[in-house]
C-alpha cells in the first residue's frame, strides 16, 4: 500500500506543479492588466513600481520562478492585487472552511441519498415505486441548482420563514444551500446506483445467497451492495469537481463568504495570485479526493490487487 | 405503466415536445408583439394578458426574452454538442483503432480531463481569451461579428471539453469492432487504415454517436446557462435562459418578490431538458447494446 500511496502522491504534486505553472503563464499572458482603472493606460514608471511591489518585474519565467521560490522556501503566496493589502493565505484562510463545510456536506447527501434511492428503486425494479422515483431523478438532474435555490429561498424562507434567506454563521444558514448543491447530484447518484444494483442482483453469488435460504434484506444489505457501491465511489472524485464548480453559484445566491465568488471575481479582475493561489488549492482538494477514491477502491473491492 | 409509457411512446412524445419547442423558438420573436430588447415603463407587471409571463425591470416582456433566449440557448447546445461530437468522434476512433500502449495513454489523459472541474477551465478560458477574441474579429473587418465573439468562444471552449464521454463511448465500440471479420477482411485487401476508418467503423459507430449526441445537448445547454449565470456567457441585451435565470433570482428577496421572473424561462428550460434526456435514454436502451433488454 505504502509505495502505490507515494507514486500516486508523487503524480499528484507533478499535476499540481504543472497546472499551477500553466495558470499563472495564462493569466499573466492575458490582455488586460490587475493594475489599469477602466480603460486608462497607467504612467509607465508607476506600473513599474506596482509591479515590483507585487513581485511582477521581469520576464516571464523570472516571475514564475520567483512565485515557485517564494511558496517553497516561505510558503508565501503572494498578495492579491485587487483587495489592497491582504495576502491570499489571509483570504483563503478566512473562505476555504465555510466552503469546504458546505462542500463536505453537500457530498456527504448526495452519496447517502443517491445510495438511499438507488438501492430503493432497484429492489423495486419497475414497479410504481421505481418508476416514480426515477422520474423524481431525472427532473432533478434537469433541475439546476441556480433554479432550485430562488425557488427554495422562495419557498421555504420568504413564504415559510423555516430558514434565513441568505448568509453564514449558524447550521440553519445551511440546510438550504446544501441541498440545492446536493440535489443534481444526489439524482445522478441515485441513477448510476440503480443501474448497478440491478446488475448485480443478477449476479451468480446473489442466486447462491437466495438459495441458501437467507433472508432478502441481508442479501441485499450485507451481500449487494457492498459490490453495488463500488461504482459510486469511484465517481466520487468527479462528483467532488462537480460539487466545487456548483458552490461557486450556491455561495453566490445565498452569499455565503467562500472561496467560490473570490475565484470567479480573481480571474476576471487579473488579480493573479489569487487566482494561482485558489487553483492550487482546488486541486490539491481534487486530487487528494482521487487518492482517497484509490485507496477505498482497493479496500473494498477485493477483486484488485493491491499494487 | 409499463405497458403505457413504451420506448417508442417516450421517443414520439419527447421528439414532438421538442420539435414544437424549437418551432416556438424560431417563431416567437417574430410573432410577438414586442422585441427581446424592447425596454418601456411597464416594468416587473405580474402576468396578465398583455405579458404572459410579466416584464423585468427594464418593462421588457417575458415571454418574448424566454422565446429569444430558447434560441441562444438551443443554438448553443447544438453547435457546442457538435463541436464535441467531432472531438470526441475522431478522438474515439483512433484510440480505439490504435489499441495497445497508445490506446493506453490516451485514454488515461481521457481519464485525468474526467477528474478535472472542467466548467472551471471553461471559466478561465472564457475569460482570459475574450479579448483576444473580440480584437481577432475587429481585426479581420468583421466589427458586426465582434458582438458574437463571446458566443463563438462559448461553442469551442464547451465543445472542447463535453468531448470525454464521446470518446469513450466511440472507444469502447471500435475495440470490439476491430476483431470482427469483415474489418479482418478489409485488413487483408489491404485497406488503407485511413480508408477502414471512415468506410468501415465510422458508418458502425454512427447510430451510438447519435443517440450520445442527444444527451451532450442537455448538458452543454445547462453548462450555457451556469456561466451566463456567473456573467461569463451571453451578454446583455442578448439573452440566453440562463440570463434569464440570473435576472429572475435577483429579484426573489424579501423586499420584492417577482417570481414571475424565473417561472417562465424555468419551466421552459426544464422541459426541453427533460424532453432531451427523455429521448437520450430511450434511444440509448433501443441502440446501445450495453443497455438493450436481454
Amino acid at each position: 500500500m505504502l509505495p502505490f500511496l507515494i507514486n500516486r502522491l508523487t503524480q499528484a504534486i507533478l499535476v499540481i506543479v504543472l497546472v499551477v505553472s500553466a495558470t499563472f503563464c495564462l493569466i499573466r499572458l492575458a490582455p488586460g492588466s490587475a493594475f489599469a482603472v477602466g480603460d486608462r493606460k497607467l504612467d509607465p514608471q508607476v506600473e513599474q513600481r506596482l509591479q515590483e511591489k507585487y513581485n511582477l518585474h521581469g520576464t516571464l519565467p523570472e516571475q514564475l520562478g520567483r512565485y515557485w521560490w517564494n511558496i517553497l522556501t516561505q510558503g508565501y503566496l503572494g498578495e492579491s492585487t485587487h483587495f489592497k493589502n491582504r495576502s491570499v493565505a489571509e483570504i483563503i484562510k478566512e473562505t476555504l472552511p465555510k466552503s469546504l463545510t458546505l462542500g463536505l456536506i453537500a457530498l456527504t447527501i448526495s452519496l447517502t441519498l443517491g445510495i438511499l434511492i438507488g438501492s430503493i428503486a432497484a429492489t423495486y425494479h419497475n414497479q410504481p415505486v421505481d418508476r416514480s422515483v426515477m422520474l423524481l431523478a431525472l427532473l432533478g438532474i434537469c433541475l439546476p441548482g441556480f433554479l432550485l435555490a430562488p425557488l427554495a429561498i422562495l419557498l421555504f424562507s420568504i413564504t415559510i420563514p423555516l430558514f434565513p434567506v441568505a448568509g453564514y454563521g449558524t447550521l440553519g444558514h445551511l440546510v438550504l444551500p446544501a441541498l440545492c448543491l446536493a440535489a443534481p447530484f444526489a439524482a445522478y447518484c441515485s441513477r448510476l446506483m440503480r443501474t448497478s444494483m440491478l446488475e448485480v442482483l443478477q449476479q451468480d453469488f446473489i442466486r447462491t445467497a437466495r438459495a441458501k435460504g437467507q433472508r432478502e434484506q441481508f442479501i441485499l444489505y450485507g451481500h449487494a451492495l457492498k459490490i453495488a457501491i463500488l461504482p459510486l465511489i469511484s465517481f466520487a472524485g468527479p462528483l467532488t469537481a462537480s460539487i466545487l464548480t456548483g458552490s461557486l453559484i450556491i455561495e453566490e445566491i445565498f452569499k455565503i463568504p467562500g472561496l467560490g465568488p473570490f475565484f470567479v471575481n480573481s480571474v476576471l479582475n487579473r488579480d493573479y495570485f489569487l487566482t494561482c493561489g485558489t487553483v492550487i488549492v482546488y486541486s490539491t482538494l481534487l486530487l487528494l479526493m482521487n487518492i482517497l477514491v484509490d485507496v477505498l477502491y482497493t479496500y473494498l473491492d477485493k477483486r484488485i490487487k493491491q499494487v | 405503466m409499463n405497458t403505457f409509457f413504451t420506448n417508442k411512446r417516450i421517443i414520439l412524445f419527447s421528439s414532438s415536445l421538442l420539435l414544437l419547442i424549437a418551432l416556438l423558438a424560431i417563431a416567437g420573436p417574430w410573432l410577438s408583439p414586442y422585441r427581446y430588447d424592447d425596454t418601456s415603463h411597464a416594468s416587473l407587471l405580474s402576468p396578465s394578458l398583455d405579458h404572459w409571463f410579466g416584464t423585468d425591470i427594464n418593462g421588457r416582456d417575458v415571454l418574448t426574452r424566454t422565446l429569444y433566449g430558447a434560441r441562444i440557448s438551443l443554438l448553443v447546445g447544438i453547435i457546442g454538442a457538435t463541436v464535441s461530437l467531432a472531438v470526441g468522434v475522431c478522438y474515439g476512433l483512433v484510440s480505439g483503432y490504435c489499441g495497445g500502449r497508445i490506446d493506453t495513454l490516451m485514454m488515461r489523459f481521457v481519464d485525468i480531463l474526467y477528474s478535472l472541474p472542467r466548467l472551471i477551465l471553461v471559466i478561465f478560458i472564457i475569460a482570459v481569451f475574450d479579448q483576444h477574441a473580440k480584437k481577432f474579429f475587429v481585426e479581420l473587418g468583421l466589427i458586426e461579428w465582434a458582438s458574437w465573439s463571446r458566443l463563438i468562444l462559448l461553442f469551442m471552449a464547451l465543445g472542447l471539453v463535453e468531448w470525454l464521454t464521446m470518446a469513450r463511448i466511440v472507444r469502447g465500440q471500435v475495440l470490439s469492432l476491430r476483431e470482427r471479420a469483415f474489418i479482418q477482411a478489409a485488413h487483408v485487401l489491404g485497406q488503407s487504415n485511413r480508408k477502414i476508418i471512415i468506410k468501415h467503423l465510422l458508418p458502425n459507430v454512427t447510430g451510438i454517436i447519435l443517440v450520445y449526441l442527444t444527451l451532450t445537448i442537455p448538458s452543454v445547454i445547462l453548462e450555457e446557462s451556469f456561466l451566463s449565470f456567473l456573467g461569463l456567457g451571453v451578454q446583455a441585451p442578448q439573452a440566453s435562459w440562463g440570463t434569464l435565470l440570473s435576472e429572475g433570482a435577483g429579484f426573489i428577496n424579501p423586499i420584492k418578490i417577482s417570481w414571475w421572473m424565473l417561472l417562465g424561462p424555468g419551466i421552459m428550460m426544464a422541459l426541453t431538458l427533460l424532453a432531451l434526456n427523455f429521448l437520450g435514454d430511450a434511444l440509448r436502451d433501443r441502440f446501445d447494446p450495453k443497455f438493450r433488454k436481454k
